[in-house]
């Protein structure tokens, strides 16, 4: 019985950091049009190509934001949660017992 | 003659203050590796526990992350005094330029975000420039880099954050509180929320860059040496034993992951503790 309680929870933590990289879309779309923007931008003004440039990788990196937040979840459910679920699941068990 | 005796001597030491807390992290990084694990798995795991120190509530444990962040702590005292001891008023030396060069940069730079009052800002946010940095790129050297430990980078910014806040207390205490229930009292618990995510986001940004980019090297490298196993173990001897496909591509990665993340990454802190506390400060008048 516990080997399947363990189970379902490693099988539902791997879906959940699959489910949390999702948030990689909202990053991908922004930076996308930034680029395009800066793109733009250069081929109006082609001799604002450093200003642009040095505004954009910044922009970029604030955008990466939110993405990165769904990695940082996504590692922690692959890395730390089971564990730490596991644990938890231990000691109830063993709570459960002395009630008993 | 004399004179000049002892300040090869100087020279000599310094540059050894530069070199050997970064030998001494490396030494104690050997020193304290545990056994090769015979199974063949990819691990990837937090800062390494060097010791525990007893205290009153919790123990308290010192790890890599804070060894290695000391080290690089007393490198860059070490590259200040090396460059700056000796000075003249007409530079006759490379390493006096090179330091007016880094102290013109960094002036640059805050004059241009900031603005003429700041200029006490410059030391901070240069410190913070060196330390993140050398912190991301110090993972060249081998050791673990403090900047992929949340605990470091959240110290950082929360020195942020006080810095942040003390600032908008400048302007009064009732300012302050005021400032929370703008434009009306609804939005309260926004504002709030808004201003406790200042801190969280900057050290996230930050540690998540980095340790993402440790992640994938070392997974990358890990399916590059079971690629070159798989395919190539049929060499006869030690020849099937060498991971021949791990050359090149980490080396790339690397590039993109340790030097240019981690050195972006240390620009957008600087910019971001420069942008926040310039805006925090309320206008005179």
């Amino acid at each position: 019985m516990l080997e399947i309680a363990i189970g379902i929870i490693l099988g539902c933590c791997a879906i959940g950091a699959g489910i949390a990289l999702i948030a990689g879309i909202g990053p991908g779309i922004g930076e996308g049009q930034a680029v395009a923007k800066a793109c733009e931008a250069v081929g109006r003004q082609p001799e604002s190509r450093s200003a642009v440039t040095s505004t954009l990788i910044l922009g970029c990196a604030l955008a990466e934001t939110t993405g990165l937040y769904g990695l940082i979840i996504g590692i922690l459910l692959i890395f730390v949660a089971p564990g730490s679920f596991v644990g938890i699941l231990k000691s109830a068990i063993e709570w459960s017992k002395t009630i008993l | 003659m004399e004179n000049k005796k002892n300040s090869r001597l100087l020279d000599a030491l310094l540059l050894l203050l530069i070199i050997l807390p970064l030998v001494l992290a490396m030494a104690l990084k050997i020193c304290t590796a545990p056994e090769e694990p015979l199974e063949d798995g990819v691990i990837i795991s937090g800062a390494q526990v060097y010791f525990t120190i007893a205290m009153p509530l919790q123990e308290w444990p010192i790890t890599a992350a804070q060894v290695n962040s000391w080290a690089i702590i007393l490198s860059i005292l070490g590259v200040c005094l090396y460059l700056t001891h000796g000075i003249r008023v007409i530079p006759d030396s490379k390493r006096q330029l090179a330091a007016e060069w880094i102290v013109d940069t960094v002036n640059k730079l805050v004059k241009s975000n900031m603005g003429e009052k700041f200029m006490g800002f410059a030391p901070f946010v240069a410190g913070i420039l060196a330390l993140s940095a050398l912190s991301s790129l110090s993972s060249l050297l081998g050791l673990f880099a403090p900047t992929s430990d949340l605990n470091i980078v959240l110290g950082w910014a929360i020195l942020v954050f006080i810095l942040i806040t003390h600032y908008k207390l400048k302007g009064g205490l009732w300012n302050y509180i005021k400032g929370f229930f703008s434009p009306i009292p609804v939005f309260a618990p926004l504002n709030i929320i808004g201003e406790v995510a200042t801190p969280i986001s900057m050290s996230f940004r930050h540690y998540g860059n980095v340790m993402s980019g440790m992640v994938i090297s070392t997974l990358i490298a890990y399916a590059l040496r079971s690629l070159s196993n798989m395919l190539l173990g049929w060499l006869p001897g030690i020849l099937g034993q060498i991971p021949f496909l791990q050359v090149g591509l980490p080396a790339v990665l690397s590039l993109y992951f340790d030097i240019f993340s981690g050195c972006m990454q240390a620009f957008i802190f600087a910019m971001l503790t420069m942008m926040f506390v310039a805006t925090a400060v309320p206008e005179e008048g």
